[in-house]
This record gives structure tokens, sequence and C-alpha cells, in this order.
């Protein structure tokens, strides 16, 4: 119950805060028309999307079988790979490599899956100092926040509150609202931070099995630096990052960038194959993966469910939902929002802890339509529905089924089948309904505190139907 | 096919479609058994709830005829979704050659009856609020564009932010009723200041939903179907 008040809360002050309105809506305005202007061919775009689609479900499907190749070929390019199946020991394997290594310092690039395990809260715990270098998360860890968008973590801030939040913490540089001069003192700040780091962590966009490959999309160069600069790099994903061969990483690589902010391409892209070896000049000393399970090996032996791993987090789909929209990313209490969030949350952590997820959807529908890999995020909402009021419980896939079924709710919708599965009953209810439609309810719970409420129709289309002569067969 | 919204709040419009239909040399049938296509609880989890409801439409609709819906969002239910409700079923069958069968009306008067409109009325300018069913998952939506464009006399405005969802979404507006409230406001906003008289969509979801808002915040603009829209200024007077 302590979660439905929750969300509750949250939804109220979300809807009751006209900044945050204004900040969403525009800055969603802003992502989709980008998006949009990156695929001017429809057609185009859904060979694109097909052929992205095919090379995750390829991904998905031989999840296991790809990811004991990885492995080997990480392990062959003197890349240490460290098994996690919980959020707990991804962050003690994390903790353990930095103590071995008298660690003190950390730069961060940015990764939603060190955000899942919540590392910085747990290495701020041991006493180790961590630092995000992404302008966004660097805002956002300043203003002791967390993102509110998996892409653009900081995007709940406009232009004054980004100021705030980075001048109430550096008083010694002189005040401005200019984003651009605000990103060069940051640069500023961070660059002798990278080069004091004992260790620099980055998330992975693609781990490619077939080379050993790890793979890094960004744009400020933050992230070449955490893997470069300090003497060890550990990588974080989650398993279902892993992809069978090099080629596939142009069209994936090309569709993400396309479909997450609307960019040809981004300023960097980092294919990383192995510690500095014999002779180089750079490059950390040593390299660590953490592979984190935390949930979705269950999800990938869910057949209803499985394509949620297909996702390449690009954040489309949350820049096209409308419900996002009104709400922002923190309302959802979740690591990931929006469409792909009241996905993934309820299967990782389980319907009765987050099955109110799946009520934030009109079904609209625009989720399925943008993802770039065609996971068809409406049916899964809908498959959660029905698996948290009517699932099997003896099917342990999902966590929680059944958990969330209402007596009240469920005896309404026994009574609707009642009256709509009989037609006899259905024309005795519609007589009563339209013959006495003055006695229907007035209010409708909140439906009538946004609109009038509808009032049934002095004569149904079956009457109708008969007086304008129209047959029955 | 009326729907169940259709048959007990918007009526005239469901027999303006049927009068369209028949205008144009179309033999209307209209099963009076028909009650609901599932879609209400099936999208709110009670799948085995929707199940005999759907099941119940299928023996109104034995003939291998098309299936007319003035509604993107029961036809999509239909055409889409029950191969989902009834997988594992022994009428599964029958389920799907009722599914194949299904047209929302603005896709079948285009598409199978060129269907061809005399505008009758007075000057006009409206909105056209295309549905999410029709847009995302019948991809019909265009229909409703390009059958308005057949009468002389109206002027279509855009509205700012067309294709975003109006906030309806069913059991949505009651569970997430401030949610459904905000969005409806946005959309309210967004038509009103495209300065039309009247808005006008494929899907009686949405115009419940957008004129009991607009009714609510006393406004003169109006909402229709196509249905009705395209049957009043095609038959003037009648």
């Amino acid at each position: 119950m302590q979660e439905i008040k929750s969300l509750e809360n949250r939804i109220d002050e979300a809807l009751n805060n006209e900044q945050l309105h204004a900040n969403f809506r525009s800055a969603m305005s802003y992502l989709m028309e980008k998006r949009r202007d990156q695929f001017p061919d429809e057609k185009q775009l859904n060979n694109e999307r097909e052929v992205a689609s095919t090379i995750r479900s390829n991904s998905v499907t031989q999840l296991p079988e790809l990811l004991i190749k990885l492995e080997e070929n990480l392990e062959k390019n003197n890349i240490k790979v460290h098994w996690a199946e919980t959020d707990l020991e991804a962050n003690n394997i994390v903790y353990q490599i930095l103590k071995d290594a008298n660690a003190k310092t950390v730069v961060k690039g940015k990764s939603m899956v060190t955000e899942e395990i919540e590392l910085n809260e747990f290495l701020d715990n041991k006493g180790i100092e961590i630092l995000e270098t992404d302008l966004g998360e660097f805002l956002v860890q300043l203003a002791n926040e967390k993102p509110s968008h998996i892409v653009m973590p900081a995007i709940h801030k406009n232009r004054k509150e980004i100021s705030k939040a980075f001048f109430d913490h550096f008083p010694e540089f002189p005040y401005t609202e200019d984003v651009d001069l605000i990103t060069q003192q940051v640069r500023k700040i961070l660059r002798d931070r990278f080069r004091q780091a004992d260790v620099g962590i980055s998330g992975v966009n693609f781990a490619v099995a077939e080379t050993g490959t790890l793979c890094l999309v960004e744009n400020e160069g933050n992230g070449r630096m955490c893997t470069t600069v300090p003497p060890i790099h550990i990588a974080v994903t989650g398993i279902e990052k892993v992809v069978e061969k090099l080629s596939d990483i142009p069209p994936l690589l090309d569709i993400l960038t396309k479909s997450a902010t609307g960019q040809e391409i981004t300023t960097y892209f980092n294919m990383i194959s192995s510690p500095r070896r014999e002779g180089e000049k750079d490059g950390p000393k040593s390299m660590h993966l953490v592979l984190l399970d935390n949930g979705r090996s269950k999800i990938h032996q869910n057949n209803d469910m499985q394509e949620t791993l297909k996702c390449i987090r690009c954040g489309s789909c949350i820049n096209h939902c409308p419900v996002y929209t009104q709400l922002g990313g923190h309302a959802y209490g979740t690591v990931y929002p929006g469409p792909i969030g009241i996905t993934l949350e309820p299967q990782k952590q389980g319907i009765a802890e987050l099955g109110e997820l799946t009520s934030l959807c009109t079904m609209c529908g625009a989720c399925g339509e943008v993802c770039p890999v065609h996971i068809p995020l409406p049916k899964l909402i809908n498959k959660l529905r029905s698996e948290a009021v009517e699932g099997n419980n003896t099917n342990d896939l999902i966590e929680g089924a059944r958990s969330k079924r209402k007596p009240l709710e469920s005896f309404a919708w026994q009574t609707w089948k009642q009256v709509y599965s009989n037609p006899f009953i259905y024309s005795i209810f519609s007589k009563i309904a339209t013959k006495l439609n003055f006695i229907s309810p007035k209010k409708l719970g909140k439906w009538s505190k946004y609109r009038t409420t509808p009032r049934p129709s002095k004569h149904s289309l079956k009457e109708l139907a008969n007086q304008a002569g129209f047959d029955n067969e | 096919m009326g729907t169940c919204l259709v048959d007990l709040f918007y009526p005239k419009a469901g027999l303006a479609g049927m009068q369209l239909l028949r205008n144009a040399g179309v033999k209307v049938i209209y099963p009076r058994k028909q009650t609901c296509c599932g879609q209400p609880s099936f999208n709110s989890g009670y799948r085995k709830e929707a199940l005999p409801v759907a099941r119940s439409l299928i023996k109104c609709f034995p003939k291998d005829i098309p299936i007319v819906i003035p509604s993107g969002s029961c036809a999509g239910m239909i055409k889409y979704h029950w191969s989902e409700l009834f997988e594992g079923e022994s009428d599964i069958e029958k389920a799907l050659s009722v599914a194949e069968r299904v047209y929302e009306l603005t896709e079948f008067l285009v598409d199978k009856v060129n269907i061809e409109l005399t505008d009758l009325g007075e000057p006009t300018k409206i909105a056209i609020h295309t549905s999410c069913s029709c847009r995302n998952e019948m991809k019909v939506a265009d229909r409703i564009e390009s059958l308005v464009s057949q009468l002389s006399k109206v002027e279509v405005l855009e509205q700012e932010r067309k294709p975003e969802c109006c906030g309806f979404g069913g059991t949505f507006a009651v569970k997430q009723g401030d949610i459904s409230g905000s969005m409806v406001k946005d959309k309210t906003d967004a038509l009103k200041a495209a300065n039309a008289s009247c808005v006008v969509s494929q899907d009686c979801g949405c115009l419940m939903n957008i004129g009991g808002a607009l009714e609510k915040q006393n406004s003169q603009l109006k909402t229709q179907h196509i249905a009705q829209f395209l049957w009043d200024r095609t038959n003037a007077g009648n």
C-alpha cells in the first residue's frame, strides 16, 4: 500500500509543478522533431528498424551462448570478466577491485546500469570518492538527485535550474546562465579529476561476442577520458547488451543515435578491445567487465516477455510517451521511466512492488511505433496488466503475478462480463440505460473533475437501426 | 458493427455510418445481438472476462462479408488483439476469420467503396483529431483527411501536437484520472487555439473525452464523429 500512495503523491507533485511540465513539454517536442528530421523516408526507416530488430532478436535468443563466447574473447583480450547475479554482488565486485588497487577516487562515465545498482551510494558509504563526468549526470549529482531520463539525465532542469545547481557548488566562478559557458567551466573542473583518478568506470552500449569488443557511445569525450586516462578501467553492463558480430554494430549504432537524440552520429564512438598493450603509450593498465543479471535471465526465460531485453536504451519510447511528457521521469520512482521503464521494472522488481506502474499508459501505441528494434511495448505492458490481476502464480516467471487483483474491481469486470457476453441480458440493460438515462450517475470519479459526465442516449443504435430499416442478418 | 460506446452513447454516429454506406450502394446488415469487442476489460488486464464477451460477437458475424466498425480502437482490438485473446482456445480459427474481415469505417469508405461526396453544407472550419488507434494501430488516420478533403466548403485547421494522445485510454481516464485530466487539458488547449468550430474524429472514445472536457470548460467548440459529420453535410436537411 505504501507504494501506491507514494506513486500517487509523486504524480500529484509532478502534475502540480508547472515549470516541470513546461520543461518536459518543450524538451520532448524538440527531441521528437530532431528524430523525425533524421528519418525523412518512412520506408527506409522501417527497413532499418527491421534490420536492427533482427540483430537484437538474434542476440537475445542466443543470449547464453553469446555470453560464453563474449567471456572467452574478452579474456583473450586481457579484459577480466566478472559475473554478478544481483546489484549487491556487482557493487561488491567493483569495490573489491578498488580495494585491491588501493583506489580512493573514481571518475565515471554515463551508465544506467550503475544507476540501477546504485553504485555511487554504495561506494560513497565505503569512503570512495566517485565523480560523475557526463555533464548531465554531473549536474544531477551536484543537486543530489536522480536522472529523470535515461539518455538526458538532467532534462528536467531548465537553464536557470542548471545554473543554480552549478553555482551553489562552485561560487568561485562568475555567474552565468549560458549553458555553453557552464559546460566549459565543468570541463575545466573535470580535466584535473580525470588525471588524478585511480579508476575510471563506464557503461557499455554493445558488447561484441565475436571479437570481445566493448562499444561506448557518447558526445562529450568524458567516456573516452574515463576509459583511457586512469590506470584501471571497470565497465559495468547488463547481460543483454551482447551482440553476436562486429558487423552488427554499424546498423545498431546508426539507428541508436538517430532515435535517441536525433543525431546522425555522436561526437565520440569508442571501441575498446583491450587494456594498454606492451609498447603502447596510453590506455588503462588493467580492465574489467562486470556483467549484471539482476533479473534479466528470468525475463529471458519468459517467452512472452523476452523481447523486453532487445532494448538498446535509446530513450525514444520515453521521448514519445504522452504520459512521460506530463510527469517527467522522477514520478515513476524507478531508474528506467516511460514505456520501457513500466515494462522492465515490474519484471525486475516484481509486480507486487511495481505493478501499478503499468497503469501509466493510455495504450496510445506511440512507443511501439518509434522503437528502433520493434519491441511491442504496448503489447508487453498489456500482458503485464493481465499478469498483475489474473496471472498464474505457479508459473513463477514474473514475481507477484495476480498480486494486484482487487475484489471490487474484479467484481465489476465479472458483472460487466455477465451483461456483455449475453445479448439478452444486454438488451435489458440497454433498455434501462437508455430509457432511464436520467438516473445514470452524475459523477464518475476523477473523470467528472475534468469533463462532463456522459449520459446514455434516449435510443440505442439497435432501435435506430430498426427504425431506419436495416436488416438484422 | 456498432461498438458498445456507439450503441448507448453515440447511436446517431453509428446510424450515419450505415446510411453513408447504404447511400453508396452497399447492402448493410446490423446484427442486433452484438455487444462489445472485449477491449475494456482486455486493456485492464482482465482477459478471462474479455474472452466470453468477444466470443459472443463471433456468432453475430457468420457470413463471409466485411465487418465495418466506426471506431479505430474497436477495429484494432479485433484485428490485432483477438489472436492473443483467443490464444489456445478451441475457437481461435473462428475468431481470426472475424478479425481478418474487419475494417474501420473511413478505411472502408475510401479503400473499398471509393465513396464520392458532395458537400451541401455551409462553409465551416474544422479540426481533425486522429485517434491513436487509427494512426498507430490501424494505420488509417489519413483516410479521414482524404474524406474531408472531398468537401468543398470545409476548411481543415491544424492544431499543435496533432498526433498526441488525448488522454482517454479507456479505464486510464479513471485509474489515472489526474494525468488523463492534464492530457485532455493540453489537447483541448491546442484544439481551441486552432480556432475551428468543430472537432471531428474517427473514434467516439476520444470524442467523449475531448467533448466532455470542452463542455466542462464551457467552450463553444463542438465535437462530432466523422460519420455523422459526413452524413450531415452530404444530406443537408435530410
